[in-house]
């Protein structure tokens, strides 16, 4: 396969058949791309100003697996060579419409006829390019994912190395739109696949549903060998619209050689609902900026998290719930299980701005250590600008509990079978908001999996 | 043949400080026993010990199960053996429901592979879940009980006739009931002991460890022992429970130069 690189030649090459206005915005991503430091070799660390910082540590330990870190080992796909066919494994019966993806390049999509009926638009996002631009033009990294994020309570702006390097290099990934009042009961099927050494996957999700749509995206992002190192720096960006009702899932498989970088943020509008399930179980260090914005009255946001890291992997999740309108509530719930010597750091806020009365949030991470030397960081925080609002936030690490151990092994358990029941508990008040059963069952085997 | 639990000269220290100090005492299948204690005398050290808890340190002595040296093996392996404990404080298992681990639990006992398990080792779906009503059913635990997490949140009296439930369903040949009966009022006591006298029989041998003889009015043993400082200093019949409900502890402890 031939190679690309991260230079502005490259850029102008990969841009040269697109839409003027989307040259000029890469070309700013990269001016920014150019001009921000990487993270770990600066003093003045843009991305420790992501959460309430409460510990230096949790940065020291970010930046210390930072190291060894080079973007110029990987190497984004060169659009137009020839590309390999690949099993589309997702089955007709139960998808409204499904696309893979390896290694950057659209290989397969397919809708059924409900998604015609309905007037629902799925394709890669090239061709969405090129058959919806101004759809992409209103809506891709300019209202959620952007250079510059600035929270809605004005002294904050984080800018993101990987998210520049994502707005200029960005390549592959999907656009879904659900127009309004199109209501579909079965899901939607992504996969992304990451197959060749030194690849860098720049894929871009973008979902935008109407008002009054419902939509259920299921995204697998995985690779197809377990040790072909990657980079993976992705964008996700959800438009629940007004009333909309949309559920997205993103489950990471990434194998253990992939430094995956992301930023995630979904807008949730008038009496929208969202439930956002992540479950992270790849990558070798993974930075992850995940956001929900409830920008209507009496929207709602679900976010659920699972993941479950081992050897060396390190997982570092920073987490946002702003609520900017009165009447909305929004609960997440992150359970992490950390096996041999993976660390994890989770940094959670919520915020509530002046006109957000009657806000109804809840947060809370749990860590469940099963070795020594597995560590987690957890720091949950708020900032409140509103009265009468009812926040709850908690946080808890702790290690696998001896006398739980012993007494499922006094019912005739080996040590391995108390172990899985005990985390397969420890999941499961996640695990019983997930609606869809397929998803609970795919989780659940990627986790006995992470324990053999 | 009739198995037995015999335990001879043992001891057993707990962070480095002996409870148990030559303790002697044997248990038949089909027979039930009481032992019988004030606090701190290692009622509930003897219980994990013979379980096997890592942290319950056997010093010497012996525990033979027909005929295999019981303290060589994990607390899993004592269980298949025919072992079973009834804890005091049995432990919460979040997000785990009773259903779901009481299938894994009686497929281990049972042995991988018996007759009529599946492919992944366990006892088919439909045959436990006949069993368990039945049991349920025998037992008048609601069946709730099942979908419900296992000792989460559960009441005092509900954790302990779980624990018989356990008991029934895993059909140990000898059970070792560590203070059963404590923290329950008077009607969770005959609730409790009421179930478990259904399942007294000739295959089951119950070593009921108690400080107070409320739970034996419904489980009559026909062997009692006092144990006081570790060791086991007096064994008879029905009568000792009279005696000390008469007279307490005190008079053994003098008789025996122990101080309270």
């Amino acid at each position: 396969m031939q190679k690309g690189d991260f230079s502005k030649e490259f850029l102008q090459k990969i841009a040269a058949a697109e839409p003027q206005w989307m040259r000029e915005k890469r070309l700013e991503a990269y001016a920014l791309y150019e001009s921000l430091p990487m993270p770990h070799t600066t003093k003045d660390d843009v991305w420790r100003r992501t959460v309430d910082m409460r510990t230096q540590d949790y940065w020291r330990r970010t930046r210390r697996y930072l190291r060894g870190f080079a973007v110029e080992n990987y190497h984004p796909s060169v659009p137009n060579g020839a590309v390999s066919s690949e099993d589309v494994d997702y089955s007709e019966a139960e998808t409204a419409g499904g696309l893979v993806q390896v290694d950057g390049r659209c290989q397969h999509t397919s809708g059924s006829e409900i998604l015609k009926e309905k007037g629902v638009y799925f394709a890669d996002i090239h061709t969405a390019l090129q058959e919806q631009p101004e759809l992409l033009r209103t809506y891709f990294m300019n209202k959620a994912v952007t250079l510059e994020t600035v929270l809605k309570s004005g002294n904050i702006a984080q800018r993101n190395k990987f998210d520049a390097l994502h707005g200029a290099f960005w390549q592959g990934g999907y656009l879904l739109h659900v127009p309004k009042g199109a209501r579909l009961e079965v899901p939607l099927h992504v996969y992304i696949k990451m197959s060749e050494a030194e690849q860098a996957d720049l894929s871009h999700t973008l979902i935008i549903a109407e008002e009054g749509s419902q939509v259920v995206v299921l995204e697998d992002n995985l690779s197809t060998t377990p040790d072909a190192s990657g980079l993976h720096s992705g964008a996700v960006e959800i438009f629940a619209g007004q009333n909309a009702n949309v559920t997205y899932v993103q489950a990471q498989r990434w194998n253990r050689q992939i430094w995956n970088f992301a930023s995630h943020r979904a807008m949730v509008a008038r009496d929208a609902h969202l439930c956002w399930v992540t479950a992270t179980f790849g990558g070798r260090l993974n930075k992850i900026n995940q956001a929900v914005v409830l920008e209507g009255a009496g929207g709602n946001a679900k976010m659920l998290g699972i993941a479950f890291t081992d050897a060396r992997q390190h997982l570092d999740v920073s987490t946002a719930q702003e609520h900017v309108s009165p009447h909305t509530s929004s609960d997440l719930l992150y359970r992490t299980v950390l096996k041999d010597r993976a660390q994890s750091a989770w940094g959670g806020n919520i915020y509530v701005y002046p006109a957000a009365n009657h806000t109804d949030a809840y947060q809370k991470n749990d860590n469940l250590l099963l070795s020594e030397r597995a560590h987690a960081d957890t720091l949950p925080g708020l900032e409140i600008q509103a009265h009468e609002v009812r926040c709850t936030h908690g946080a808890t690490a702790g290690k696998i509990d001896a006398e739980q151990i012993f007494y499922l092994m006094s019912r005739g358990l080996l040590y391995t079978e108390a172990e899985k029941l005990i985390v397969e508990g420890f999941f499961e008040p996640v695990m019983e908001r997930i609606p869809l059963k397929s998803v609970r069952e795919e989780l659940s085997t990627s986790i006995t999996r992470k324990l053999e | 043949m009739s198995k037995d639990l015999t335990i001879r000269d043992l001891h057993i220290s707990v962070q480095g400080k002996p409870i148990i100090k030559g303790l002697n005492l044997s248990v038949q299948q089909g027979e039930i026993h009481a032992l019988m204690g004030p606090n701190g005398s290692g009622k509930s050290t003897l219980a994990k010990g013979l379980m096997g808890h890592p942290l319950y340190e056997v010093d010497s002595g012996e525990v033979i199960f027909d005929g295999i040296d019981v303290l060589e093996l994990e607390p899993n392996e004592r269980a298949k053996l025919g072992l079973f404990l009834a804890f005091q404080y049995p432990t919460a298992i979040p997000g785990v429901s009773l259903a779901n681990f009481l299938r894994l639990a009686v497929s281990a006992v049972r042995g991988k592979g018996a007759n009529g398990s599946e492919k992944d080792g366990l006892i088919p779906m439909r045959e436990f879940r006949r069993e368990l009503r039945e049991k349920m059913q025998q037992l008048g635990v609601d069946d709730s009980f099942a979908r419900r997490y296992l000792n989460d949140g559960f009441s005092g009296g509900e954790m302990k006739r779980a624990e018989i439930l356990q008991l029934a369903m895993l059909e140990p040949k000898i059970a070792i009931l560590d203070e059963t009966d404590s923290g329950l009022d008077i009607d969770a006591v005959r609730i409790v002991g009421e179930s478990i006298s259904q399942l007294i029989g000739p295959d089951l041998g119950v070593l009921i460890i108690t400080h107070y003889p409320r739970l034996l009015d419904y489980i009559r043993p026909q062997f009692v022992h006092i144990l006081l400082d570790g060791r086991v200093v007096e064994s008879g019949g029905w009568e000792l429970t009279q005696v000390l409900e008469a007279e307490g502890y005190d008079p053994i402890r003098e008789k025996h130069g122990i101080a309270e």
